[in-house]
């Protein structure tokens, strides 16, 4: 069994009047079956309102199933006495990050969590040091969470999270309001912690481009997994991705128009590098237009 | 109807040990009808520079003026500047907070003093507008997705039928369809109603597209003021301060180097396609 399973999942929010009768329900996860493996780099794509941040608390045990089953490292999430061990094995980045700033400090919030965990105080500090440098905010440190930039804001609660040193960390849209730069700072710290450390990551992103760094993609389309593959694989698939209000990277799409004019390029470009390449390799022979087939 | 900055500085806490200069000597001139980019690091100053155009915060030193009136001056309506001016806030739950999406909505134009019909009427076209089916009408807007609060506080805004209206952010958290959507349905606003739109956002790819002059933050200074080709021109120096340009520049300058004579000033893919199938052909002709 993987670090992450879920069998059968459904999930739905119900909701009721003031008397608590039923008013509407949405089925929000709908017959989820997951098998991610410790040491997994995870990106998981859909349309807004296809079931992903519900998905995501599941995993850190914030929702339990209507129906079905969620294991974090072999522990079932509905098990009242493994949700503690669950949180710290799954450390969880939201996406709105004014929902998980604690602290008066900067400081104080990235330390909140190791500090619950019963972490002794010098390597708190040690672990706060070294999360902030990790996402470039520990000049910040004595500053009030409350005061920083939305950007800013984010960073700190992804250091946060570091600090916690969990297996596995779920992002629901960590980047969504940085610089570029930001975003490839985050997305750089999440490859290395995956790298270096091995943790798992799930990042879920509407930035295609991120999504091109991850082993597996999971596409979600109406609380259903839709689509999943390597990014090559998913990415191929322009026309079926764009009925599922997604996209590709622009080199991606590039590649894919100019092969529609008739240029021979394979499907699935992921990187500017490989583009080159390809078009090098066709316009690099001194064949006629005609064999080209631009014409 | 221009808005005009006139040495704009703002600092957070003034006075205090924990003062920050958020904007320093800002000078801008923002006409009518315009599509304009906001984009900057993060903590550059692009939400607080926003913040002083509909007049929710106001300047430590230097002044505004809405259409020659200058701001905060004797007899000015705040009330009315924030109805010709409005802004769609960074985080969308900061600007929800009706029990039910529909009433959200219908809040601020009927803030402005419009009948009941006319109040309904421009929420339902407003929701329309952002892609929010019915079924959503009479929910909370906090039992929303995130992409879903977004178009929900964006519609809010829309239904005020604003002269000049901000968005910080709008599209952070949408899918790349609902992206292109709402973009697309402000340009067409843009273009038919001849309003001023102001698209704060970390998307070079979106500012490439949709606007016709960008306004680049750098550490609460204004560092570039330009047209957009001209602007991802400079994408070494917007590399320095934390932004890039579209992907599609780069892999224009990498062919123009490497492969082939390209033009480096395409925004779209579609120009690209066609700018490299045009080089294509002169080499063999
Ligand atoms: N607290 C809630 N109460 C009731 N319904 C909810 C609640 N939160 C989400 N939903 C509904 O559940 C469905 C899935 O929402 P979810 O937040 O998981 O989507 P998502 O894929 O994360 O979307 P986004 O990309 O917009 O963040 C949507 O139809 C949404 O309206
Ligand atoms: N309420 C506040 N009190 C004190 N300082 C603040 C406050 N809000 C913002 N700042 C500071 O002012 C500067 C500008 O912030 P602002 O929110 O305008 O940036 P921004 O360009 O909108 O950033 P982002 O892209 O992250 O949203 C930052 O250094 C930030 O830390
Ligand atoms: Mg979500
Ligand atoms: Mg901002």
């Amino acid at each position: 069994m993987g670090i992450i399973k879920t069998s059968k999942l459904i999930f739905e929010y119900i909701r009721r009047d003031e008397d608590g009768n039923v008013e509407g329900i949405t089925r929000a996860i709908d017959n989820v079956d997951l098998d991610i493996q410790q040491g997994d780099f995870i990106a998981i794509l859909g349309h807004n309102g296809s079931g992903k941040s519900t998905l995501a608390k599941h995993i850190n045990a914030i929702l339990y199933p209507t129906e079905g089953t969620v294991w974090v490292d072999g522990k079932d999430t509905s098990v009242e006495e493994n949700i503690w061990d669950i949180r710290q094995k799954a450390g969880m980045v939201f996406q709105n990050p004014d929902n998980q700033i604690i602290g008066q400090l900067v400081e104080e919030d990235v330390g909140f969590g190791p500090e619950n965990m019963g972490v002794p105080t010098k390597e708190i500090r040690e672990r706060v040091e070294e999360s902030l440098k990790a996402v470039g905010m520990y000049e910040y440190r004595k500053h009030s969470p409350n005061r920083l930039s939305g950007g800013q804001k984010q960073r700190i609660s992804i250091a946060g999270v570091i600090a916690m040193h969990p297996k596995c960390i779920i992002m629901d849209e960590p980047t969504a309001m940085l610089d570029p730069n930001g975003r490839k700072e985050v997305i750089r710290a999440a490859r290395a912690l995956h790298e270096v450390e091995g943790v798992t990551i799930v990042l879920i992103t509407h930035y295609m481009e991120e999504a091109v760094f991850a082993d597996r993609i999971i596409v979600m389309d109406e609380g259903r997994i839709e689509m999943q593959g390597t990014p090559k694989e998913i990415f191929s698939q322009v026309e079926k991705l764009k009925e599922l209000r997604l996209d590709v990277p622009q080199v991606t799409l590039l590649a894919h128009e100019l092969k529609k004019s008739g240029l021979k390029l394979p499907d699935g470009i992921l990187t500017i590098d490989e583009f080159l390449y390809e078009l090098e390799r066709i316009t690099g022979k001194q064949n006629t237009p005609g064999k080209m087939g631009i014409l | 109807m221009a808005i005009l900055l006139n040495h704009v500085s703002y600092v957070y806490q003034a006075g205090t040990e924990m003062a920050v200069t958020a904007l320093n000597d800002i000078n801008l001139k923002i006409p009518d009808g315009q599509f304009i980019g906001l984009i900057g690091h993060t903590g550059s100053g692009k939400s607080t520079l926003v913040q002083h155009l509909n007049g929710l915060l106001r300047p430590t030193k230097g002044a505004l003026y809405y259409d020659g009136e200058e701001y905060y001056s004797q007899g000015f309506d705040l009330k009315r500047l924030r109805s010709k001016v409005g802004l769609v806030f960074q985080y969308p739950e900061h600007q929800l907070f009706e029990a039910d999406v529909f009433s959200d909505v219908c809040f601020g134009p009927t803030n402005l003093g419009l009948d009941r019909k006319e109040v309904e009427l421009r929420a339902y076209t407003a929701l329309k507008q952002v892609g929010i089916e019915d079924e959503y009408f009479y929910q909370s807007p906090f039992e929303l997705s995130g992409g879903q609060k977004r178009r929900v506080a964006i519609a809010g805004v829309l239904a005020m039928k604003p002269d000049v209206l901000i968005l910080d952010e709008p599209t952070a958290g949408l899918d790349p369809k609902g992206r292109d959507e709402i973009l697309d349905q402000i340009k067409a606003l843009q273009k038919e109603s001849g309003i001023t739109v102001i698209l704060v956002s970390h998307s070079m790819e979106d500012v490439a597209k949709y606007v016709e002059r960008i306004i680049v933050m750098n550490k609460g200074g204004v560092l570039f003021d330009d047209i957009p080709q001209k602007v991802f021109h400079e994408y070494e120096k917007l590399e320095e301060i934390g932004l890039a340009a579209p992907q599609i520049t780069y892999i224009m300058n990498r062919i123009n180097k490497e492969l082939l004579p390209v033009s480096t000033e395409v925004k779209t893919i579609e120009e690209a396609k066609n700018e490299i199938l045009r080089a294509m052909r002169l080499q063999h002709d």
